[in-house]
C-alpha cells in the first residue's frame, strides 16, 4: 500500500529522524495559515514556503504540483491552483506546506527488500534529487549498496561504513544515524520500501541568525506490506481511497483480489498464476481482458456471486470467462455460485465456463442443465470468450 | 530417486488439527505419504485422522517419538514463521510452509536461521511438492500426476496443476513437481531446485513455470545455460499482460520500475536456449521439440 509523503514523514518522525516541519492543508485558507507560520519562522533561510500536492503518483513537480510562495497571499493562490489539479488522473485533495529549504547538497538513501539475497538492502548515492533509476543507468559507480544483517540489522560500524561510502563528509554521523533510523522505520511499520530522495544538507538560520547546516529528510516515500496491515491498526487510516478504483474497495470486502484493466472480457479464476495466464491467453486469442480476478482457494458459492457482481459492474464487459482448476476449490460449489449469480444479474452477458479438477463432473452436469457455454481446455475457453465478446459488438 | 520428498519421507504436519491441516493431511495419507505425526500445541496425546496419526505438543517430541524428518506447515500467517523456526530447531531438514499472507519482513530472519541450520525451506505461500507414486506433501491434487521423468518447478499453485495435467494428458509423467511459492522472500528459489534436478538421476527433462516480479527466472536461465546442457527444458511465464505497479495476487508478482517483466524473463530463457510456451498446454510439445521422448 502506498501512503502520502506527509504520512510517510510522520512515520519517520516517530522513529526520531530529522524532518523539517510541515503542515497538511485541505483548503487554500488552511494553506495560508500554515504559510504565515513558516514564513515567520526565524530558522527559514529562504523566506519562502513550498507547497506540494499529496498524490500517490510520481512526477508531481513536472505536473505543476510543487510550487514555492514568498507571501501568505501567494501561498493561498498557489494552494488553490494545486488543489484544482488532477495529476495522472488523481484529484489533488490536500497539499503539504513547509518552509522552502536552502539546499546545500542532495543525497539519495533508501531501504528495500532484496529478493535475490532475501535481505534488506540500503541503496545510497551522493547524487540525489533525481530518480535513482536514472543514476543507475548513467553512473552506476555513483551508487552504494549495503545489505543489513538478517539477524542483527545495521550495527553501528556498518552504518558508519555506509555513511562514509556514500560520502556525507562532515555529516557522516547524521548520515549513519539516519540509515539506522530508516531501518527502524522499515521494521516498525512492515514497509516494503522506505525511500528518502532527496536526503539533503540544508542551511537554516540558527541562533542570532548564524547559518547552520544539517542533514534532513526533505521528501519521503514509504510503501507498506499489505500482508502486515492487520497488525498495524493505524495504517488502514493512511489508505487513500481516491487512488483506488471503487471495485478495489468492494473486492477487499469479499477477500477477492481484483484489478481493473481496460479490456472487455471479464475473467474469474482461482489462483493468481492461473488468473494471469488466463488474461494472457485472452490476449493471445485476440481479445482484451477487463480484469484480473483471483477468487482464491476454497471459494464458496457466495464468494463466486460477489465476484460476478464485481465483473458486471464494469459496463465495458461484453463476455465473461470463468476458469477454475479445482484443488481445494470444489467445482460444483463454483457452478452453484455461477447459476445463482446469473439468476440475479441484470445484464445478459455471454459466459464461457471451464471447470476442471475436484468435482468437475458434478459441475459439468449442473452447468449443462443450466445451459451454460462450457469449454474443455483453457485455450478453447479463451477462444470462445473472445468470439462471444466479438458477437456482442457486432 | 526423486528430490526433496520420496519413500523415505517421514512427515510431521504442524497445524494438523486445523480445518486446512486436517483436510490435506488426509489427502496426503491417502496418496501414500508416510504421515507419522501431527503437531498442535495443547493437543498432544490425541489422535488425528480417525486414529491414524498421533498428535504432539511440540515438533521436538514428534521427532523424538516418530523419527519425523520432514515438516508441512498449515499454521495461520501470524504463527507460521515461528512454526518454521520450531521445525528447524527440532532438527527437521526439509520444511514445507503452505501458509499464505505472511508479512515479508517476518521471513528475513527465518530464512537466515534455516540457512544456518543447513535445512531447506520450501515456501511460504507454496502448494508443496509431489513425487508421483511415492509421496505428496502440501495441497497439490494427487490425481493430476503420472510417474515419469519430467521435473516441474513453479512459483504458482493452480497454474502448476494446469501444466502438470497437460503433461499427464500427453503421457509425460513427472519425477517430482515442486511449487516454490509466490512470496517475495521464499526459502528455495528456482536455481536451488534446478540444482537438485541436475543431480537427480530420475529427472530427464524439466518444466519451469515462472511469473512476473523479481529476477528468479533470469537467474534460473543463467544456471540452466551453464549446468543443464543436454537436458530438455521448457518454460512458461505468466503475466505478459499484467500492468506495471500492480500486485497480481501473489505478493511477489509485481512489475516495478520496469523490472520483473515477462518480456525480460522470456528473453533471458530463450537466450539460454529454453523454449517458452505461449500456453501451458504447449509445454509437452516443446519438450518433445527439445528432444524428450518420455519413457
Amino acid at each position: 500500500m502506498k501512503i502520502h509523503e506527509a504520512d510517510a514523514k510522520s512515520l519517520l518522525v516517530a522513529q526520531g529522524l530529522p524532518v523539517p516541519p510541515w503542515e497538511v492543508a485541505l483548503t487554500p485558507t488552511q494553506a495560508r495559515a500554515a504559510a504565515v507560520r513558516f514564513l515567520a519562522d526565524p530558522a527559514n533561510a529562504t523566506g519562502k514556503v513550498v507547497i506540494k500536492a499529496q498524490v500517490l503518483v510520481g512526477g508531481r513537480g513536472k505536473a505543476g504540483g510543487v510550487k514555492l510562495a514568498a507571501s501568505a497571499d501567494e501561498a493561498e493562490d498557489v494552494a488553490a491552483q494545486i488543489l484544482a489539479l488532477e495529476i495522472k488522473g488523481l484529484p489533488v485533495r490536500r497539499v503539504l506546506v513547509g518552509p522552502a529549504a536552502e539546499i546545500v547538497k542532495e543525497y539519495y538513501l533508501s531501504v528495500l527488500l532484496d529478493r535475490a539475497t532475501k535481505r534488506l538492502m540500503f541503496i545510497g548515492s551522493a547524487e540525489g534529487g533525481i530518480e535513482i533509476e536514472q543514476v543507475a543507468a548513467e553512473r552506476p559507480e555513483a551508487i552504494v549498496y549495503e545489505h543489513a544483517d538478517p539477524l542483527l540489522g545495521l550495527p553501528d560500524y556498518a552504518a558508519r561504513e555506509l555513511a562514509f561510502k556514500i560520502g556525507f563528509g562532515s555529516h557522516w554521523k547524521a548520515g549513519a544515524a539516519i540509515a539506522k533510523g530508516l531501518l527502524r522505520t522499515m521494521l516498525a511499520n512492515d514497509a516494503d520500501l522506505v525511500e528518502i530522495n532527496p536526503l539533503a544538507v540544508i542551511r537554516e538560520h540558527g541562533a542570532q541568525g548564524v547559518p547552520v547546516e544539517r542533514l534532513v529528510c526533505l521528501d519521503a516515500k514509504i510503501t507498506l506490506d499489505d500482508s502486515a496491515l492487520t497488525r498495524h491498526p493505524g495504517h488502514e487510516a493512511l489508505r487513500d481511497l481516491d487512488a483506488e478504483d471503487p471495485t478495489d474497495i468492494e473486492a477487499r470486502r469479499y477477500d477477492l483480489t481484483f484489478i481493473k484493466l481496460d479490456g472487455d472480457i471479464g475473467c474469474m479464476v482461482n489462483g493468481a498464476g492461473l488468473a494471469m495466464t488466463t488474461m494472457d491467453l485472452v490476449k493471445r486469442a485476440g481479445g482484451e481482458p477487463a480484469n484480473f480476478l483471483d477468487i482464491g482457494g476454497g471459494a464458496k458459492a457466495d464468494r463466486v456471486a460477489a465476484a460476478m457482481r464485481l465483473i458486471l459492474d464494469d459496463p465495458s464487459v461484453k463476455a465473461i470467462l470463468v476458469n477454475i482448476f479445482g484443488g481445494i476449490t470444489r467445482g460444483d460449489e463454483v457452478a452453484h455460485g455461477l447459476i445463482e449469480a446469473r439468476a440475479q444479474q441484470e445484464r445478459d452477458v455471454p459466459m464461457v465456463v471451464r471447470i476442471v479438477g475436484t468435482n468437475a463432473e458434478e459441475a459439468a452436469q449442473l452447468l449443462q442443465a443450466a445451459s451454460f457455454v462450457t469449454a474443455a481446455s483453457l485455450d478453447e475457453a479463451a477462444a470462445k470468450a473472445v468470439a462471444a465478446a466479438g458477437q456482442v459488438t457486432a | 530417486m526423486s528430490i526433496l520428498i520420496g519413500r523415505d519421507t517421514r512427515l510431521v504436519v504442524q497445524g494438523i488439527t486445523g480445518r486446512e491441516g486436517e483436510f490435506h493431511s488426509r489427502a496426503m495419507l491417502e496418496y501414500g505419504t508416510n504421515v507419522v505425526a501431527g503437531m498442535t500445541p495443547g493437543k498432544g496425546g490425541q489422535m488425528a485422522l480417525d486414529g491414524a496419526v498421533p498428535v504432539f505438543n511440540t515438533v521436538e517430541e514428534a521427532v523424538a517419538e516418530t523419527g519425523a524428518n520432514t515438516s508441512c506447515i498449515f499454521v495461520p500467517a501470524a504463527g507460521a514463521p515461528d512454526a518454521v523456526l520450531e521445525a528447524v530447531a527440532a532438527g527437521i531438514k526439509t520444511v514445507f510452509c503452505i501458509t499464505e499472507g505472511i508479512p515479508a519482513l517476518d521471513m528475513v530472519p527465518v530464512v537466515e536461521e534455516v540457512r544456518l541450520a543447513g535445512a531447506t525451506l520450501i515456501g511460504p505461500n507454496c502448494p508443496g511438492a509431489t513425487s508421483p507414486g511415492r509421496a505428496k506433501v502440501g495441497i497439490i491434487p494427487g490425481s493430476i500426476h503420472a510417474e515419469g521423468g519430467v521435473g516441474v518447478v513453479s512459483r504458482s499453485g493452480t497454474l502448476t496443476y494446469e501444466a502438470v495435467q497437460a503433461m499427464t494428458d500427453a503421457a509425460l509423467g513427472q519425477s517430482t513437481c515442486v511449487g516454490i511459492g509466490g512470496d517475495p522472500v521464499i526459502g528455495t528459489q528456482f536455481v536451488d531446485v534446478l540444482r537438485l534436478f541436475a543431480e537427480d538421476q530420475e529427472t530427464e527433462a524439466i518444466v519451469l513455470i515462472g511469473e512476473i516480479g523479481g529476477a528468479a527466472e533470469e537467474e534460473a536461465a543463467a544456471f540452466a545455460a551453464e549446468h543443464l546442457h543436454g537436458t530438455p527444458i521448457a518454460a512458461f511465464i505468466a503475466g505478459r499482460t499484467a500492468p506495471e505497479g500492480k500486485r497480481m495476487g501473489h505478493a511477489g508478482a509485481i512489475v516495478s520500475g520496469g523490472r520483473g517483466t515477462a518480456a525480460s524473463k522470456v528473453e533471458a530463457l530463450e537466450a539460454a536456449g529454453i523454449h517458452v510456451a505461449g500456453s501451458p498446454t504447449e509445454l509437452p510439445q516443446l519438450l518433445r521439440d527439445a528432444g524428450y521422448r518420455g519413457r
